[in-house]
């Protein structure tokens, strides 16, 4: 068991490393300046710092599977201001692609569900079909709740501010290739 | 001027009125934009959550297409602007990840030599047309409408080059010069929630209902956004934000390009206007002979 849970650290190290200036990580100085930074940390079981201190000392997939890494919303405010340059967003994402390539994230959490069916409807239409993302996000992750929706999703309606077909672009096959060329290589 | 133009996915349905404000503020200040032709969807921030160099592979293909316009690439989305840039960033900066990027382009006979410049129309308008020629133009001077510019993060941060990361000014500065009253808005570069509300808006009313508070006690009539989904966010979570902190806010929230085509005398159809869902009747009437 350490084995195998020693092993996932090290891939996970390895990983991180590995993403476009990941090796930054190893100069945190541990001051909080992403923690203090984040607009949803008060939403998250563990801060951005203490994700990069749970990292170190190999707690890692304890940390997926909290809430924490996908309540990342994207600001970047991490990321601009660390003083030792960690681009702390693009660790976030990093995490984000571990824990669902390795199962560890929260079955309860929705955001990865989003993340997923807006890979999904992107693949297959080419561009982003908001109404199809919707209705399949809350068919997934809380099919009540797409009742809650309904008086603003006719608001939207009414505004036409909501597609009621999707087309998919004319060179779908060639974006297919792209994607296949570099999922088929290894290194997506 | 002419330029390559991404609108990006949002524009077409949910932020159809930026797209057609966008389209008509440009074609006053005769700056044209030749969209992109069959772009694809640039995976905003969900992509690259679960793939990495893919996400850059697909940003990849649309830099392909416009690099044969040999034109800057403009973008209104603040995600398409980051995620296209971040793209042209890392394939600029690392070698291997440009290689498979050009080995995958090769497969759909198309190649990239890294020559497109991302930019945001916000920076275009004003560093490129300029605010002067903006103010030649305007024919109705916003005088006395008080706004709170609101730009978001991704605009300026982390790959922005026209605007401060921290405390950006150029819609204060863009609308302050046709006389429209730009209030202290100190949140103004501060995260809405992004795609959280929408998988959690329980848990983060509360980044909306601070940006709405912040406005409206420093007197703003109206938001102004340049990104489709601080735009939404602003105004379609405004009654679940009243229901949940019971406070009374009704402020709408437009496209600059709106109240750029505002000023130059458009009339309300061209830019939209009206497809809010808080309406701005009550602020922007007033500019179209209503009441004061």
């Amino acid at each position: 068991m350490m084995e195998t849970k020693e092993k996932l650290h090290q891939t996970f190290l390895e990983n991180i490393y590995s993403i476009p200036d990941g090796e930054k990580l190893k100069t945190c100085i541990q001051c909080g300046t992403c923690s203090a930074s984040c607009p949803s940390s008060y939403l998250m079981d563990y801060t951005p710092r203490q994700i990069i201190s749970a990292f170190r000392a190999g707690m890692l997939d304890q940390v997926l599977k909290s809430n924490t890494v996908w309540m990342c919303v994207s600001c970047y405010f991490c990321t601009v201001r660390c003083p030792s340059g960690i681009k702390f967003t693009d660790l976030m994402y990093e995490l984000k692609r571990l824990g669902i390539k390795y199962g560890l994230y929260s079955p309860k959490n929705p955001s990865p569900v989003m993340a997923k069916i807006f890979v999904d409807t992107m693949n297959q239409f080419g561009r982003s079909a908001e109404t199809v993302l919707l209705t399949l996000f809350f068919l997934k992750t809380k099919p009540l709740g797409i009742l809650s929706f309904v008086p603003l999703g006719w608001k939207l309606f009414t505004k036409g501010r909501i597609a009621t077909s999707n087309k998919t672009i004319k060179g779908k096959g060639d974006l297919v290739k792209i994607i296949e060329y570099i999922e088929k290589k290894g290194v997506a | 001027m002419k330029y390559s133009y991404f609108p990006g996915c949002s524009l077409e349905v949910t932020a159809k009125s930026y797209d057609a404000s966008v389209r008509a503020a440009c074609q006053v200040l005769d700056v044209e934009l030749d969209e992109v032709e069959d772009w694809n969807c640039c995976g905003a921030t969900s992509y690259i959550s679960i793939r990495e160099l893919v996400s850059f592979g697909i940003s990849a293909r649309n830099l392909a297409i416009a690099e044969k316009k040999g034109k800057d690439l403009v973008t209104v989305c603040p995600a398409c602007y980051t995620v296209l840039n971040k793209a042209n960033i890392y394939m600029r900066e690392k070698e291997d990840i440009k290689r498979t990027i050009d080995e995958a382009l090769a497969v759909a006979n198309l190649k990239y030599d890294g020559t497109v410049k991302v930019r945001h129309l916000l920076d275009v308008l004003v560093n490129d047309v300029g605010i002067e020629r903006i103010k030649a133009k305007t024919v109705r001077k916003l005088d006395g409408l008080r706004i709170a510019p609101y730009y978001g993060c991704q605009i300026s941060r982390p790959h922005g080059t026209f605007d401060d990361p921290e405390f950006p000014i150029t819609m204060d500065n863009l609308f302050s010069s046709v006389g429209a009253e730009v209030v202290n808005f100190p949140l103004k570069a501060k995260c809405c929630g992004g795609m959280l509300v929408t998988t959690q808006p329980d848990e983060s009313l509360k980044l909306i209902k601070d940006l709405l508070s912040c406005a409206q006690d420093n007197g703003a009539q109206l938001i102004v956004t340049a990104c489709p989904l601080c735009e939404i966010n602003l105004e379609a979570y405004q009654g679940k934000v009243n229901k949940e902190f019971k406070t009374n806010f009704s402020i709408p929230a437009i496209y600059f390009t709106q109240l750029l085509g505002v000023a130059f005398g458009l009339p309300k159809e061209n830019l939209m206007i009206g497809k809010e869902l808080v309406s701005s009747e009550k602020v922007l009437d007033r500019f179209y002979g209503g009441k004061r």
